[in-house]
C-alpha cells in the first residue's frame, strides 16, 4: 500500500496568504531575522541608547550660575566639578554601600544557591523558586517602609533586643561611629540592611542558575583525583560559579549605586548618587552635573567588568 | 598473587531498589577485568562502590587489602576515567592532567613534567595548552586516561569509556587500552555493555544481571560455556533453545545453548550426515552482512534458530526450507535460567 495517499501532492505549493509568507521567510532567512530583530533594535536603537546618548551629551555642557540656564558648550568644567570635596563624599559614599552590599548579598546567597542547586528536588525547588521570587511581588515601597518601622528605635528588633536582655548589644553596635547611629533606621547599618534584603534575590538567582550548570561528575572527578572536598570548592565549584556570582553583582551593584528611595526612607540624611541626582535635575535643575553623576556608576561598572575579565572570571562561560 | 580488589557479600540498595545484591568478588591485581551487564544491571554501582562515590548498605570491601567502607573517594588511591569523561572546562588540558598532584602539594614544575609525560603516553603531546572543549572526543577519552594515569593508581577505574565513540577510533582505542594495560600492569577494572569489548581486551569478565553476578570467567569460559540462558543470550547472540526443541533434535530435555556458526546448513528437506542433529526450518529473514549472511529461522514447531550462512553458500530467500544439522556436543547444556 502506498504511503501517499491518492490526491496528496509530494509537493505542495498551494496555501493563502500566511502560509505564502512562511515559505517566502524560509526561503530567505535573512528577512526572518531582520523581522525578528526589528523591533528590538528600534527600542533599543532610538528610545533606549538615544536617550542615554542625550544624556552623555548633556553631561559635556554646563550651567550659568547666575541665571541658572545651561550652556550648549563643550566644556570638561561639570566633570570637574564632580571632583569637589562634597560631590567625592557622595561618590564614595555610595561606592562603598555597594561593595559592601554585593560582599554580603554574594555571602548569604552563595550557601542558599548551591543547596537549590545541587540538593533540592522537586517540590522543594519549587518552593525556593517561591521563596525567592515572593519578595518581589510585593510593592517595593511597601516593602521598605516595612523595613523603616522594624528598624525604629520603637521597632521590632528594639524589642526584641529588649526581651532577650541584649539591648547593650544593640546599643554597641549603633554606637560604632560613622555606620551607626541614634537608631537602626536612622544609620548606614539600617541602609545597610534594606539593600541587602531588597536586592538578594538578584544575586540568588544567576548564581543558583551558575552552579546549576556545574555538571555533578566534575565534583566527583576532583574527589576522585584526590581533592579535599575545600579544594574541589576553591578550584572546580567556586570558578564554575563566579560568572553567576559576577552577574549578581553587576546587579546588586548597580542597583544600589542607583536607588534613590532607600537612602532616603532609612538612613541618615546624607545624600547618595541617587539622591544627589535626583536633587540636581529636580530642585536644583543643574541636569549637567545629574548627567556627570550619571557618567559615575557606568564607569564604575565598566573598571569592575575589565577587572573581572582580566582574572578569567568569564573563562568557564 | 595480591588481590587488588575484594568484594564480600556486598550489597547497594537505593530504597527499595537492590542496585547490587550480594556481590562478592576477587579481582587480582594486574588484571584487565570487565564488568559487563545491561543498563541497571549493578555495574556502574560496583564500579562506583570501588570508586568510593556510594558506600555499601551492607558487606565488605578491601582494596589491596585495607578496608575501603568509610573512606572518602579522595584518600583512595584508585582513579576513575569517567563516562563522559568529566574534564575541568575552565582548565587547560594541562592543568586538567596535573590536577590530581596539584592538589597533592607537588610544585607547578615537576608538576606540568609528568602532565606532559602522560599526555606523551596517550599520544598527545603539544595539546596541553588547550581546553576541553577544542578536543574531539577521542582526544577528551585520552586527556581523561592521561589525567587518571598520572596519579599512578593501583587501581583504575573505567565507566564505559569507549561507549561515546564512533566504531572505528572505539577499536583503535580498544587495542591502545588493551597494550597500556599490559605495559603498565595496573589493574583495570573496566564497565560496558558491550560484550565484544568486553570479551576481545579482559582477563576475566564478570556478567551482571538486576544487582547480581550471574557469571565470572575468562572471555573463552563466557562465550563457550555460559551457566544461564541469560549469559548466552547476552553475550554473542547465541541460540537458546527449550528444553522441547533440544529433545526433538535428538538432544537431551534440557535449555541448551548453541552458537549460530557451528550449525551446517542443507538446502531443502535434507537428511543429516550419520551422528548429528537435525531441526526441519523454514527461512524468516535474511540479513547480508558481507562475508556471511545471518538467517533468522523458525521450526515447525514455532522454535526460532538463528544461523550463519557462508558467502560460498549462495542466495537463501525468504520462506525457504533448510535443513540444519550440528554434532550432538554443539550443545551446551546450561543450569540455570538467569
Amino acid at each position: 500500500m502506498s504511503v501517499t495517499a491518492a490526491g496528496t501532492a509530494a509537493v505542495d505549493f498551494g496555501g493563502g496568504l500566511l502560509r505564502r509568507i512562511s515559505d517566502a521567510l524560509f526561503r530567505k532567512p535573512m528577512w526572518f531575522l531582520a523581522l525578528l530583530l526589528a523591533p528590538p533594535l528600534l527600542w533599543l536603537g532610538i528610545v533606549y541608547l538615544g536617550s542615554l546618548f542625550a544624556l552623555l551629551l548633556h553631561s559635556f555642557y554646563s550651567i550659568d550660575e547666575f541665571s541658572g540656564f545651561i550652556v550648549y558648550e563643550f566644556t570638561l568644567a561639570t566633570y570637574a566639578e564632580l571632583f569637589r570635596l562634597s560631590n567625592m563624599d557622595v561618590i564614595i559614599r555610595s561606592v562603598v554601600m555597594a561593595i559592601a552590599v554585593t560582599i554580603a548579598c554574594a555571602a548569604m546567597a552563595f550557601p542558599i544557591s548551591y543547596y537549590a542547586a545541587r540538593y533540592a528536588k522537586g517540590k522543594w525547588k519549587a518552593l525556593f523558586y517561591l521563596m525567592i521570587m515572593l519578595p518581589l511581588w510585593s510593592s517595593y515601597l511597601v516593602k521598605v517602609y516595612a523595613w523603616k518601622l522594624i528598624l525604629a528605635k520603637e521597632g521590632i528588633i528594639s524589642w526584641m533586643a529588649e526581651q532577650t536582655h541584649l539591648t547593650w548589644l544593640l546599643d554597641l553596635i549603633l554606637s560604632i561611629p560613622v555606620i551607626g547611629g541614634p537608631s537602626l533606621s536612622i544609620s548606614y547599618i539600617g541602609t545597610f540592611l534594606v539593600f541587602c534584603y531588597v536586592w538578594l534575590p538578584f544575586m540568588i538567582l544567576p548564581t543558583q542558575a551558575a552552579l546549576e550548570r556545574v555538571p555533578g561528575n566534575l565534583i566527583e572527578a576532583s574527589a576522585d583525583l584526590g581533592a579535599e572536598p575545600r579544594q574541589t570548592f576553591s578550584t572546580v565549584i567556586f570558578p564554575l560559579a563566579l560568572p553567576g556570582l559576577i552577574a549578581g553583582s553587576i546587579f546588586t551593584f548597580s542597583l544600589t549605586l542607583g536607588d534613590y528611595i532607600i537612602p532616603q526612607i532609612v538612613g541618615t540624611s546624607t545624600y547618595f548618587l541617587g539622591q544627589a541626582v535626583y536633587t540636581l535635575q529636580g530642585t536644583a535643575g543643574n541636569i549637567p552635573l545629574a548627567a556627570a553623576f550619571t557618567v559615575v556608576p557606568i564607569i564604575i561598572m565598566l573598571i569592575y567588568l575589565s577587572i573581572a575579565k582580566r582574572t578569567g572570571a568569564f573563562d568557564a562561560l | 598473587m595480591t588481590t587488588a580488589v575484594s568484594f564480600q557479600h556486598v550489597s547497594r540498595h537505593f530504597g527499595s531498589v537492590r542496585a547490587v545484591d550480594d556481590v562478592s568478588l576477587d579481582i587480582a591485581e594486574g588484571e584487565f577485568f570487565a564488568m559487563l551487564g545491561p543498563s541497571g544491571s549493578g555495574k556502574t554501582t560496583c564500579l562506583r562502590l570501588i570508586a568510593g562515590f556510594e558506600q555499601p548498605t551492607s558487606g565488605h570491601i578491601e582494596i589491596f587489602g585495607a578496608t575501603a567502607e568509610g573512606v572518602p573517594p579522595y584518600r583512595r588511591n584508585v582513579n576513575t576515567v569517567f563516562q563522559d569523561y568529566a574534564l575541568f572546562p575552565h582548565m587547560t588540558v594541562l592543568a586538567n592532567v596535573g590536577y590530581g598532584l596539584m592538589v597533592k602539594g607537588v610544585d607547578k614544575p615537576k608538576r606540568d613534567a609528568k602532565a606532559e609525560e602522560a599526555l606523551a603516553l596517550v599520544a598527545l603531546s603539544g595539546f596541553g595548552g588547550r581546553r576541553p572543549s577544542q578536543l574531539s572526543g577521542g582526544q577528551r577519552q585520552r586527556v581523561a586516561l592521561a589525567r587518571a594515569l598520572v596519579n599512578q593508581p593501583k587501581v583504575l577505574l573505567l565507566d564505559e569509556p569507549l561507549g561515546a565513540l564512533d566504531l572505528k577510533l572505539r577499536e583503535q582505542m580498544q587495542v591502545e587500552l588493551k597494550t597500556l594495560q599490559r605495559n603498565l600492569g595496573i589493574t583495570f577494572v573496566f564497565v560496558t555493555h558491550d560484550q565484544g569489548e568486553a570479551l576481545s581486551m579482559a582477563d576475566r569478565v564478570a556478567i551482571f544481571n538486576e544487582g547480581k553476578i550471574v557469571q565470572v570467567g575468562t572471555p573463552e569460559d563466557i562465550y563457550e560455556r555460559p551457566q544461564t540462558r541469560f549469559v548466552a543470550d547476552f553475550v554473542g547472540s547465541s541460540n537458546v533453545l527449550s528444553p522441547a526443541f533440544t529433545k526433538a533434535s535428538g538432544g537431551p530435555e534440557r535449555w541448551a545453548s548453541l552458537r549460530p556458526e557451528k550449525i551446517t546448513l542443507l538446502r531443502g528437506n535434507a537428511a543429516a550426515p550419520k551422528g548429528q542433529l537435525k531441526a526441519a526450518v523454514t527461512v524468516k529473514a535474511v540479513h547480508y552482512q558481507g562475508a556471511s549472511t545471518r538467517l533468522n529461522t523458525v521450526t515447525a514447531e514455532g522454535h526460532q534458530v538463528n544461523v550463519t550462512a557462508p558467502s560460498s553458500f549462495g542466495r537463501v530467500a525468504d520462506g525457504e526450507t533448510l535443513t540444519l544439522h550440528w554434532s550432538a556436543d554443539a550443545f551446551h547444556v546450561m543450569e540455570g535460567e538467569r
